[in-house]
C-alpha cells in the first residue's frame, strides 16, 4: 500500500492520518448485530419465544468487544480497523454455535458458560498484550528465550505421564483437574517469535546459493539446519503426542517463514518433499496415521472410526445449499460438534453460503494480517506478522480440510469458533500482536530531518577535483 | 520481503478456495448421497420429526401420526385397528423400515412427493411445518372385518382376497394370523427390537403377506384356467371328457384317482367342473399341451410383474418337463404356485367377461389440505379369455356352487364359484382349502380368493367348500349388504 502517512507527514510536519477506529466501532456493532441476531433464529427455532434476555446478550457481547476496542483506541490507536471487527464475528458464530448445541439433546456437559468465560479471558488477555507490547521488536531482542520456553512447552505433554496428558488418543493437554490446558498452542506463538528473530538475523545465511541443480540454485547442506530441526520437532510431536494437527501446523509455519525470510521457493520444495517423507514414515510406523488416512479415502465405510467423519459429511449434506436454519438442523448428531466438527456444525444449519460466507470472514482476517505485514517497515515485524498470519491460514485449513474430507482428519480447532480454553487465549494473543504490528504498519513515522538542500545538478557549480597524482 | 509476503498470500486464498471448492462438492454434488446414504441418521429423524400424513378407507384412518412429546419422534404412528389392517398398511418403523402402503406410498405420506411440491413451497413461505399427505385406499372396512373375524374366529391361517371385478379396485386383503404394527412404530428401541425378534421368530409368520407374498398349491381352483384353456381349444360346455374314477399317469403306474376314489357324476366339461373330476381335467391338459396351458394361465396373469402398489409375487406353472406333471399340473398340483391375489384375479377375469382388470389398492392420493392429487382409474391388463368363454365358466361355476358344500349360501344371491382342496408337501394330510368366487353371478360386482391353510379346524377332513366357502360367502354377503 501506498503510504500517504510518509509524504504528507514530510511536508506538513504535524500528521494528521485517519486512525479509523469509528470504523472499527461501527463494524463491531454490525458484527454484535449479526450474532444477537443469529441467537434470535436459534432461540425461536429451538424454544418458539424469544426473550429480552437474548438483547441483553447482546449487549453485553457489544460491551466485551467495545472494552477490546477502547483498549485498541488506546494502546494501538492506529491499527487495522477490520481484525477486531472480523474476530469478534468468528467468535460470536462460534459462542451462538455452542449455545444452540447445549439446547439440543445428547451433546454433553455445556459448552457456552466455559466458553464464554474463555471470550473474556481472551479479550483481557488481548489488551494485556497490547499493554505491555508497546513495541513488537522489542520481542526479538528475546527470540531465544521464548524459543526455549516454547519448545519446553511443546515437549511437556510428550513427556509427562499419560494419565494428565493424553485425551481422545493425544498427548497434548496438561490437566490440573480443574483446568486442561494445551501447552502447545501457546508454544506455536513463541516458537513464531523465536523464527521470526532468528531468520531475520541469519537470512543471509540461507540466501547464499549452494550447488545448481535441474535449474534451482540449491541450499548449502549446512545451511539447512534449521529446515531440518523443524522437521525433528514435528515428526517428534507425532511421535511423542500422537498430534497430527500440530505437527503439520509447526512444519508448514516454519517453512513458509524460511521462504519469506529468503525469497527463495527451493525451501518449500525441500520442506514439501521432506514433509512427504515424514508422511510416509509416519503411515508405515503408527497405526493412528493408517486409520486417519483410511478414514479419509472411505469416509462412508462401516465402521465406529469413520463415525466422526460420516456424521460431520452427513450433517453438511443435510444443511445443503441453503441450510436448515439456525437451531432448525440436527447438528447434535455430529461427533465432537462442538470442537473440531464445528464447521460441519455450521455448514449444516447455515448452509453452503454460509459456510462459504465463515470461510470468507477468515479470509478477509488473513489478508487484514498480511497487509500489516507488507506495510510494516521493520523485517522482523513482516516476518512475525507473515508467520502469524498463515498461522491462522493454516489452523483453519487443516480443520476444515478434515472435517470436510478435503485432507485426512487432524486434531485441531478452528480459531474462535471452536470450543477450547487455550486455544481461544492463544489466538487472541496472536491477534493482539498482529494488531500491534499493523499499528506500527500505519502509524505515522517521526517526520524525517529536512535534507540539506542541494542545487539542481544542472546548476551546481563545477567543482575542480584534484588530479591524482 | 513483499514478494514472498504476496505469495503467500496467494497460497492462502487458494487454500480458501480449496475448501470452498470440496464444501461445494459435498454440500451440492454429493449431497442427495449422503442424505440417501442408508448409515444416515438425519433423514429418518427428520422423517420421524414431521407430521406423516394417513392411511384412510372408507371414512377411516387406517394409519395416522398423533403428537408425542418425546424430542426426536414428534409424531408417533399408529394403527386403529393394526392386526385388521397390517397387510394393508404394513408397518413403519425407525429401526426396522416400512413394508405395504407405508413403504409403497412413502413420498405422498412423507410429503416430499413431485405432486406436492407446491404445497411445500407454500408451507415454507407460511412458516408451516411440513406434512404428509394422505393415501385413501379402496378397501371396503365392512368387508375386510368379516374376512378378518371369519379366519381368526376359528383360529385359522389363511388370507382373503377380495376384487372389484370391474374396476380392478381390491376390496379385502386381509392374513391370518396377523400382527399389531403400533409396537414396531414405538421409540423404545429395545421394546421394538423385541417385538421384531418375537414377531419373525413365531412359527405362523404373522408378518407374511400371505395374500401377495406367498405361493401357494391352487388345487381344484386351476381347472378353471384348464377348462378356459379347453374352451379356447375347440371344447364346448358339453363335450365328453374322461369320467373314470382313475387313470394312470402316461409312462408310469402311478395312479390318479378323483376325489374320494369315486366315478365322475357325468361325462361333460360341465359336469366335471361341478363335481371337480380330477381325470377328467388330467386328460384334458395332457391333450392340450404345455404351450396352451402356459398361454392360458399368463393371459390370467401368471409370472407377470405386478404393484398393487406393493409387489405381488409371481404365480407359476412350474417345469411341466414330462406328460406325467402335465396331467397333475391339469388339477393343480404337482409344481403349480399361485398367489390368494392370483386366484382372485382369475376368478374377476371371469366375472369380468374375460378382461382381467390390473389389481389396485389405491383410490386417491390427497395433498395435506385434502386436496386431491391423483385419482384412481381402472386398468386392463389383458383380454384373458373371450367374453362367450368367460360366460360359459361362469355358468360351469354356477354348477359348482350348486354342488358345494358349506354354510353361508345367501338366499336370493347367485353365486359363481370353485373350490379347491389342495394336497401338499409340508403337511401330508392336512390340506390347503381354497374357495375362489364371484357374485352375483349375472352381475358380478365382487370376486373373492379365500385359503384356509392345512385344513382348518377339521385336519383331513377338510375339503375347500367346508373350510373355505364358508368365509368366501360371508365375506360375499357383507360387500352385497354392508355397502361398498
Amino acid at each position: 500500500m501506498a503510504q500517504p502517512v510518509a509524504t504528507s507527514g514530510a511536508t506538513s510536519g504535524a500528521p494528521r492520518v485517519a486512525t479509523r477506529r469509528g470504523t472499527e466501532l461501527f463494524m463491531l456493532v454490525c458484527s454484535a448485530f449479526i450474532v444477537t441476531f443469529a441467537l434470535v433464529l436459534v432461540e425461536l427455532a429451538q424454544e418458539q419465544t424469544v426473550t429480552r434476555e437474548l438483547f441483553y446478550y447482546g449487549f453485553a457481547f457489544l460491551a466485551l468487544y467495545g472494552a477490546a476496542h477502547f483498549g485498541v483506541r488506546r494502546w494501538a490507536p492506529y491499527a487495522d480497523p477490520l481484525i477486531l471487527p472480523l474476530v469478534s464475528l468468528i467468535n460470536g458464530m462460534g459462542l451462538v454455535m455452542l449455545h444452540r448445541l447445549d439446547l439440543a439433546p445428547v451433546v454433553g456437559a455445556p459448552f457456552t458458560g466455559k466458553q464464554i468465560i474463555f471470550t473474556t479471558a481472551g479479550v483481557v488477555l488481548f489488551i494485556l498484550v497490547l499493554v505491555l507490547v508497546k513495541d513488537h521488536r522489542t520481542l526479538a531482542q528475546y527470540g531465544y528465550t521464548c524459543g526455549f520456553v516454547g519448545l519446553a512447552l511443546l515437549a511437556l505433554p510428550g513427556l509427562l505421564p499419560s494419565s494428565i496428558s493424553e485425551a481422545n488418543g493425544a498427548k497434548l493437554w496438561i490437566n490440573l483437574g480443574f483446568l486442561s490446558i494445551q501447552p502447545g498452542e501457546f508454544a506455536k506463538i513463541l516458537l513464531l517469535v523465536f523464527f521470526a528473530s532468528f531468520l531475520v538475523s541469519k537470512r543471509e545465511l540461507f540466501t547464499t546459493a549452494g550447488k545448481r541443480f535441474l535449474g534451482v540454485d540449491w541450499p548449502r547442506p549446512r545451511d539447512l539446519m534449521p529446515v531440518i530441526v523443524a522437521w525433528f520437532l514435528s515428526i517428534g510431536i507425532v511421535v511423542l503426542e500422537k498430534d497430527l494437527g500440530t505437527s503439520l501446523l509447526f512444519f508448514g509455519i516454519v517453512l513458509v517463514m524460511i521462504y519469506i525470510a529468503t525469497e527463495r521457493a527451493v525451501w518449500v520444495f525441500l520442506g514439501m518433499a521432506m514433509f512427504g517423507l515424514g508422511c510416509v514414515v509416519a503411515f508405515n510406523l503408527f497405526a493412528h496415521v493408517q486409520a486417519r488416512v483410511n478414514t479419509w479415502l472411505d469416509p462412508l465405510a462401516e465402521g465406529a472410526q469413520n463415525d466422526q467423519l460420516r456424521t460431520g459429511l452427513f450433517g453438511m449434506a443435510n444443511g445443503g445449499i441453503g441450510g436448515s436454519g439456525l437451531g432448525s438442523g440436527m447438528p447434535n448428531l455430529t461427533s465432537w460438534a462442538v470442537s473440531d466438527f464445528i464447521i460441519s456444525a455450521i455448514g449444516e444449519e447455515i448452509g453452503l453460503v454460509g459456510l462459504m460466507a465463515l470461510l470468507m470472514v477468515y479470509l478477509l482476517l488473513m489478508m487484514r494480517g498480511l497487509r500489516s505485514a507488507l506495510a510494516v517497515r521493520d523485517s522482523f515485524g513482516k516476518l512475525f506478522a507473515g508467520g502469524l498470519s498463515f498461522t491462522i491460514a493454516l489452523q483453519l485449513f487443516v480443520v476444515a480440510g478434515g472435517v470436510t474430507g478435503l485432507i485426512p482428519m487432524t486434531g485441531l480447532t478452528a480459531p474462535f469458533l471452536a470450543a477450547g480454553g487455550s486455544s481461544m487465549l492463544a489466538n487472541y494473543v496472536l491477534v493482539a500482536l498482529l494488531l500491534r504490528i499493523s499499528d506500527a504498519a500505519r502509524r505515522p513515522q517521526a517526520p524525517a530531518k529536512p535534507k540539506p538542500k542541494q542545487a539542481p545538478i544542472a546548476e551546481a557549480h563545477t567543482e575542480l577535483v584534484e588530479r591524482p597524482r | 520481503m513483499n514478494k514472498p509476503l504476496r505469495r503467500v498470500a496467494l497460497a492462502m486464498m487458494v487454500m480458501v478456495v480449496l475448501l470452498m471448492g470440496n464444501a461445494t462438492y459435498v454440500q451440492v454434488i454429493q449431497a442427495d448421497e449422503l442424505r440417501e446414504h442408508p448409515l444416515n441418521k438425519r433423514t429418518m429423524y427428520e422423517e420421524f420429526a414431521r407430521e406423516r400424513g394417513q392411511i384412510i378407507a372408507g371414512g377411516q384412518s387406517l394409519a395416522s401420526s398423533v403428537p408425542n412429546n418425546h424430542d426426536r419422534y414428534k409424531y408417533l404412528r399408529t394403527y386403529p385397528n393394526g392386526p385388521l389392517y397390517a397387510p394393508v398398511t404394513g408397518f413403519y418403523s425407525f429401526f426396522y423400515g416400512s413394508n405395504g402402503i407405508e413403504r409403497a406410498q412413502d413420498k405422498i405420506l412423507n410429503g416430499t412427493d413431485d405432486s406436492m411440491a407446491f404445497d411445500r413451497l407454500s408451507d415454507m413461505i407460511t412458516g408451516k411445518a411440513p406434512r404428509g399427505g394422505s393415501v385413501e385406499l379402496t378397501i371396503n372396512p365392512a368387508m375386510q372385518q368379516v374376512a378378518y373375524d371369519q379366519l381368526t374366529s376359528k383360529g385359522f391361517q389363511g388370507s382373503v382376497v377380495a376384487l372389484n371385478p370391474s374396476t380392478g379396485e381390491i376390496l379385502s386383503m386381509v392374513n391370518a394370523p396377523s400382527y399389531d404394527p403400533n409396537p414396531l412404530a414405538a421409540v423404545d428401541n429395545n421394546a421394538v427390537a423385541e417385538q421384531w425378534n418375537k414377531l419373525n421368530n413365531d412359527p405362523h409368520q404373522p408378518m407374511a403377506n400371505r395374500a401377495v407374498s406367498e405361493i401357494y398349491p391352487p388345487g381344484s381352483t386351476f381347472k378353471l384356467i384348464t377348462a378356459a384353456a379347453a374352451l379356447e381349444s375347440g371344447y364346448t360346455p358339453s363335450s365328453k371328457v374322461q369320467d373314470a374314477p382313475f387313470i394312470t399317469l402316461p409312462n408310469s403306474r402311478t395312479p390318479l384317482p378323483n376325489y374320494g376314489g369315486k366315478q365322475c357324476a357325468g361325462n361333460t366339461l360341465t359336469d366335471a367342473l361341478a363335481h371337480s373330476c380330477n381325470t377328467a381335467f388330467a386328460e384334458i391338459a395332457g391333450k392340450l399341451g404345455v404351450d396352451k396351458m402356459r398361454q392360458t394361465a399368463a393371459a390370467f396373469g401368471f409370472g407377470q410383474d405386478l404393484q398393487i402398489p406393493m409387489t405381488v409375487a409371481k404365480s407359476d406353472l412350474g417345469a411341466m418337463s414330462d406328460a406325467a406333471s402335465l396331467y397333475q399340473s391339469g388339477i393343480g398340483q404337482r409344481d403349480v404356485r399361485v398367489t390368494p391375489m392370483q386366484n382372485a384375479m382369475m376368478a374377476a377375469a371371469i366375472a369380468n367377461g374375460g378382461k382381467l382388470m390390473k389389481p389396485q389398492l389405491v383410490k386417491a392420493t390427497r395433498a395435506p389440505d385434502m386436496a386431491e392429487l391423483d385419482t384412481f382409474r381402472p386398468e386392463e391388463m389383458n383380454q384373458a379369455v373371450s367374453p362367450e368363454i368367460a360366460q360359459m365358466i361362469r355358468d360351469m361355476m354356477i354348477q359348482s356352487e350348486k354342488n358345494t358344500k358349506g354354510e353361508g349360501k345367501i338366499s336370493g344371491v347367485e353365486i359363481a364359484s370353485k373350490t379347491g382342496t389342495a394336497q401338499h408337501g409340508d403337511v401330508k394330510d392336512q390340506p390347503h382349502g381354497w374357495y375362489v368366487a364371484f357374485a352375483p353371478a349375472e352381475h358380478p360386482t365382487i370376486a373373492v380368493a379365500v385359503i384356509v391353510e392345512n385344513g382348518g379346524d377339521e385336519g383331513a377332513e377338510a375339503t375347500g367348500g367346508s373350510i373355505a366357502a364358508p368365509i368366501g360367502r360371508a365375506v360375499i354377503r357383507a360387500g352385497l349388504q354392508g355397502g361398498g
